[in-house]
């Protein structure tokens, strides 16, 4: 039986602001708790907040980035409810004027293809602290000084038909705002949190009923928590029974979900124009000034990236996607004049190792300069490419400052010197008298493939470090002595 | 406005209201409902609505950090801290 998946995101991303939305507190990640919260986060008595303008310019740079338009007025609302990390038991925020209107942000998939997802609008709003339920004596600890950080929340259409769709949605808006310079995009430290409504139904037929996960700060958690959601749907309507609507959390430690709130206990919560802040109001001339002084976007930087260094559409769209991994992408290729190798490595190699260890490439244990000196030592020749490898592996374990420390220390140079290579291959012909009597006997348009047996003896018996280039010619000449 | 309906309201306000006084809590906030309703009955054909009865926008202020710790004199007075956190009863989400 099929079912199709229905998927919309709501996406909070921390402004890269250096102080608050509405106090001159610190946002620095980090910091001892409560030492960045000041009478306004705590919310005490005769406080009022002062409205952060870089919040504003971030916002509208976001919206300019997805085409929308931008709101002109913009009015804050408080958002009612009672928790110990919303000190003053409402969140201030934007419903019906928000800063950024709708929009459009186009997504590629892994068959190339590109698909556009509406974006419903984009508000501004205050962060909340952090409530750690570790035991106090029977108590909850609060730290306060995320209370009041500025975020924007994306707001998708519900347009998403996969978990494939969703991550690349992700991951685009990832790009466009780490990109744009409004977020650090550190989602370990939560600075990007997705909340993912999912529901399934029947072909032809309505929208199921959806749920909610959320919190979700990382992209390979979001993957494996709509599978699982979806799973889950499926089973219960496959099984006679009906999905509720309720707000769910995935725990990516043990893979698994469970029902937080369902809708009969949901909040209501009484939204109202904010009477502490008046309306925001901002002209042509604003945004103008920052549409003129916007940083170069991914479409924009892929399309140079295939000009200066002469990649095609795949790997500039992949290396461009991303201000971090382009940025590591322009180190390199500086420092090895070979846009090509670099781009190989960072795809290849250098991917798969952050993906694997789910870390951003800014938390690379491996430099653009220590990755440089690798494909350095690849292309003099004192390593092979396999030993390349190899010699990454050891950086990223922090087992050496540089390539050649590696190498030198781990003994990795590649054996160029011809009598040691002549020694190698004695020794493995002298071994191998079957095969030199098959390599004899075949005809001669056979043998060069015969060759490759003794080469990968050499190679193995020299773990990798013999020239292979050499050691080819080397056996070459002696197997023809031979015959 | 019926008691269980007040006793919806005072939960979501986090306020307790004794059994005895919700009838007179109710006729109270019917009575300010009323005159919301005699409000709404005027005519505002043409009146664009505001945000806020200032006429005015908000000023906005440039992103310094001008703020420093003053941790200590907050968890002064408050009930209960440790470890630079401040305790409150147990909340399971």
């Amino acid at each position: 039986m099929t079912w199709e998946t229905v998927i919309g995101l709501e996406v909070h991303v921390q402004l890269a602001t250096q102080s608050k939305l509405f106090s001159a507190s610190s946002t620095a990640f980090g910091a001892e708790p409560n030492t960045q919260a000041s009478a306004v986060d705590l919310a005490m008595p005769g406080t009022l907040p002062v409205a952060n303008e870089q919040a504003f310019r971030y916002a509208v740079m976001f919206g300019l980035g997805i085409g929308a338009e931008i709101g002109k007025e913009s009015v804050f609302e408080r958002k009612n409810y009672f928790y110990p990390d919303l000190p003053k038991g409402y969140q201030t925020t934007q419903l019906a004027k928000p800063i950024v209107g709708p929009g459009i942000v186009e997504i590629t998939l892994d068959d190339g293809s590109t698909k556009q997802i509406r974006i419903h609008h984009a508000h501004i709003e205050e962060d909340a602290g952090k409530s750690l339920h570790e035991d106090f004596h029977g108590m909850s600890g609060i730290d306060l000084n995320r209370a009041g950080t500025p975020l924007i929340e994306i707001v998708s259409e519900p347009d998403m038909r996969s978990a494939e769709e969703a991550v690349a949605f992700a991951k685009k808006l990832h790009g466009l705002v780490t990109s744009l310079g409004i977020c650090d995009g550190e989602m370990s430290q939560g600075s990007m949190r997705f909340d993912v409504n999912i529901s399934v139904h029947k072909p032809h037929e309505p929208f199921g009923t959806r749920t909610e996960t959320k919190n979700l700060n990382s992209f390979k958690f979001m993957e494996e928590a709509i599978a699982l959601e979806v799973e889950r749907q499926i089973d219960i309507l496959e099984d006679g029974g009906e999905v509720i609507q309720e707000t769910r959390l995935y725990d990516g430690d043990t893979r698994t979900a469970r029902s937080m709130r369902s809708k009969e206990e949901a909040n209501d919560y009484r939204y109202f124009p904010c009477p502490d802040l008046l309306p925001v109001v901002i002209d042509d001339e604003y945004i103008e000034a920052i549409r003129a002084s916007m940083p170069e976007l991914p479409e924009a930087r892929t399309e140079r990236f295939k000009q200066q260094y002469s990649l095609n559409n795949y790997d500039a769209g992949i290396l461009a996607a991303n201000a971090d991994i382009s940025a590591y992408f322009e180190e390199l290729t500086k420092l090895t004049e070979d846009a090509k190798q670099s781009a190989n490595w960072i795809m290849g190699e250098l991917s798969a190792r952050l993906n694997a260890d789910d870390i951003s490439i800014k938390q690379s244990p491996v430099s653009a300069a220590q990755l440089a000196g690798v494909i350095e030592r690849t292309k003099d020749g004192t390593i092979s490419s396999k030993i390349a490898k190899q010699v990454f592996d050891a950086l990223w374990a922090k087992e050496g400052s540089d390539a050649d420390s590696v190498i030198e220390s781990k003994g990795l140079k590649q054996v160029s010197d011809t009598s040691a290579l002549e020694k190698m291959a004695d020794d493995v012909i002298a071994a191998s008298p079957k095969q030199v009597d098959n390599y004899r006997n075949a005809e001669p348009d056979k043998r060069p493939k015969m060759l490759g047996y003794f080469v990968g003896q050499i190679m193995k018996a020299s773990q990798g470090q013999a020239n292979p280039q050499a050691i080819n010619q080397i056996l070459l000449d002696k197997l023809d002595k031979l015959l | 406005m019926d008691p269980s309906e007040i006793q919806k309201l005072a939960d979501l306000a986090m306020i307790k209201i004794d059994e005895s006084q919700i009838t007179e809590v109710a006729a109270r906030i019917s009575d300010v409902l009323a005159l919301v309703d005699e409000l709404q009955a005027a005519d505002t054909t043409g009146v664009k609505p505001m945000a806020h009865p200032l006429d005015t926008v908000q000023r906005l202020r440039a992103d310094e950090v001008t703020e420093v710790n003053h941790r200590d004199e907050f968890q002064a007075i408050a009930p209960a801290c440790e470890d630079g956190l401040y305790l409150v009863p147990k909340v399971i989400d």
